[in-house]
């Protein structure tokens, strides 16, 4: 295994692992799976009282943003917690691969997300009926993947701003509860203000949820294309924009020495 | 003594707390966006009629949700602050110390009260005509209180896990639900019924809509506040339990 192949990996693995410095594996695991689910019941009943969609658009919707948790939070307490810690200076201090630092923090959270959507769906066709047209499930694996890759890489982002901000946990939350408002996760995106909407359309989610949902109702997953195309490059733009930050502020804070000043 | 002490502590963390931008964000930022997510989602189903039921439900929400991270991770922040053998040293009983910032962690929820109302107004045109305004002046901070006592309740039984902090996130949302503070508790299950008739929330939320929509609301205020009076003496009794185990253990500080 190269030395970028072993950062990337081993990296990303301790990284994920350091998480549980603040909360135990049993308590983290009931976190990310009874929280997403509560939401997804609180959703599909207020859609019920409001009468504006039906069960299944909160059920694709919200399993969806639930990956959203361990990508946005998740991922930024890997990358701004080094600072927090303490930890940033040893770490940028090595020669290791800057790329492969950064990317390799990602997979563990696309995979949570992964997990977590997973498991929003199934509990919803246990609990509230759920099913999705025959066949439609290995899109949906697709489809999910992808927008969690695409949550990740705004978590990247966050974390990367962390690097600099004082409190980014602020943003991160702000940004993780706007999801639902803008991202048409609740509400479509007709139904919004066109200035909302727009909004939406830049974040990732947005698109994600639109074609999980129409593959869900049977579509083909060549219909959906441009949908998860536009998605994974929304999800692109966000994973370069923080990685030229995280370069940005290595730079300055090394220039400054101000890496780990608050 | 005791008065100026609850006093003076109530100011003192309700300064604090609003010093605070997490807690802005869960009394503010937060339930003003599930108040729009609410008002859109109405509207789409052409439940305009709802809004200010909405904007009240959601400002409860925000009640819950400074009640819930506040004074479930209050003993937490003391140890990390290193303050909570300080305050348990101190002549006065700690429930002395601990009852005004559980109160005051409910007592922010009146910005999310004020500030649904307000953002309803302003951007979604809500009505605010309350049919009984004197009771729901009154029912308002009844309601805070009680749940500031609730919160002592949490802050006396949370101080048993390590992990307090990421166990209240698990309670967030099925107190929303279970408390009918959005969703009339006639769509959900039967058996949430009962679940819902300990919980003060969900007399609070119902005398300030009787109030503030039409009905007498003084049953539901006693209702309330009797449950407060519960939570007060559990809170005690557990609060004094755990001063006890702790200072005899030795394990005061330890996280």
């Amino acid at each position: 295994m190269t030395a970028a192949a072993r950062v990337f990996v081993v990296g990303g693995a301790i990284s994920y692992r350091a998480l549980f410095n603040w909360i135990s594996p049993g308590m983290y695991v009931t976190t990310m799976l009874g929280s997403p689910l509560f939401q997804i019941l609180f959703f599909v009943y207020l859609g019920r009282f409001a009468g504006s969609q039906d069960d299944d658009f909160f059920v694709v919707g919200n399993a969806i943003q639930i990956a959203a948790m361990s990508g946005i939070y998740g991922m930024t307490m890997g990358i701004a917690n080094e600072r927090q810690y303490g930890t940033l200076q040893p770490l940028l201090a090595t020669p290791a691969n800057r790329l492969a630092i950064f990317a390799g923090r990602a997979l563990p959270f696309v995979a949570n997300g992964i997990l977590v959507s997973a498991f929003g769906f199934a509990m919803s066709m246990i609990l509230i009926g759920f099913r999705p047209a025959e066949g439609s499930i290995p899109s949906l694996v697709l489809a999910v993947s992808i927008t969690a890759g695409s949550c990740v890489a705004l978590g990247m982002l966050i974390g990367s701003i962390g690097l600099r901000a004082r409190d980014v946990f602020f943003g991160a939350n702000l940004v993780y509860f706007l999801m639902l408002l803008v991202c048409g996760v609740n509400i479509a995106n007709d139904d919004l203000p066109g200035w909302l909407a727009a909004i939406g359309r830049c974040l990732p989610l947005t698109h994600g949820i639109e074609a999980a949902r129409e593959l869900a109702d049977g579509a083909a997953l060549g219909d959906v294309s441009g949908l998860l195309w536009t998605e994974a490059l929304i999800g692109l733009a966000y994973a370069s924009a923080a990685y030229l930050l995280f370069r940005l502020f290595e730079l300055e804070g090394r220039r400054r020495a101000s890496l780990e000043t608050f | 003594m005791s008065a100026r002490l609850f006093w003076i502590g109530w100011l003192f963390h309700l300064k604090n707390l609003s010093n605070s931008m997490f807690f802005m964000l869960v009394s503010v930022l937060q339930p003003v966006i599930f108040a729009s997510i609410a008002f859109f989602m109405f509207e789409s189903g052409s439940r305009t009629g709802t809004l200010l039921y909405a904007a009240l439900g959601a400002g409860l929400m925000g009640i819950w949700s400074a009640t819930l991270f506040g004074s479930g991770g209050a003993i937490q922040w003391q140890r990390w602050q290193g303050t909570l053998e300080i305050l348990v040293g101190a002549p006065p009983p700690f429930i002395a110390t601990l009852l005004p910032l559980t109160i005051a962690t409910a007592t922010i929820g009146i910005y999310s009260v004020v500030g649904t109302l307000a953002w309803g107004r302003l951007f979604f045109g809500t009505p605010l005509d309350f049919a009984h305004p004197l009771q729901v002046v009154i029912a308002i901070p009844l309601t805070i209180l009680s749940l500031g006592a609730l919160g002592l309740l949490l802050a006396s039984t949370f101080i048993l896990y390590r992990n307090a902090n990421a166990f209240a996130n698990l309670l967030e949302y099925p107190v929303w639900l279970a408390t009918g503070l959005l969703v009339p508790l006639s769509l959900l299950p039967g058996w949430v019924g009962p679940i819902a008739w300990v919980l003060s929330p969900y007399w609070g939320m119902t005398a300030i809509r009787e109030a503030a929509l039409g009905g007498s609301a003084w049953t539901e205020i006693g209702i309330c506040v009797g449950l407060g009076v519960v939570y007060l003496a559990l809170g005690s009794v557990a609060l004094r339990n755990f001063e006890r185990l702790a200072r005899s253990r030795a394990t005061l500080s330890l996280t």
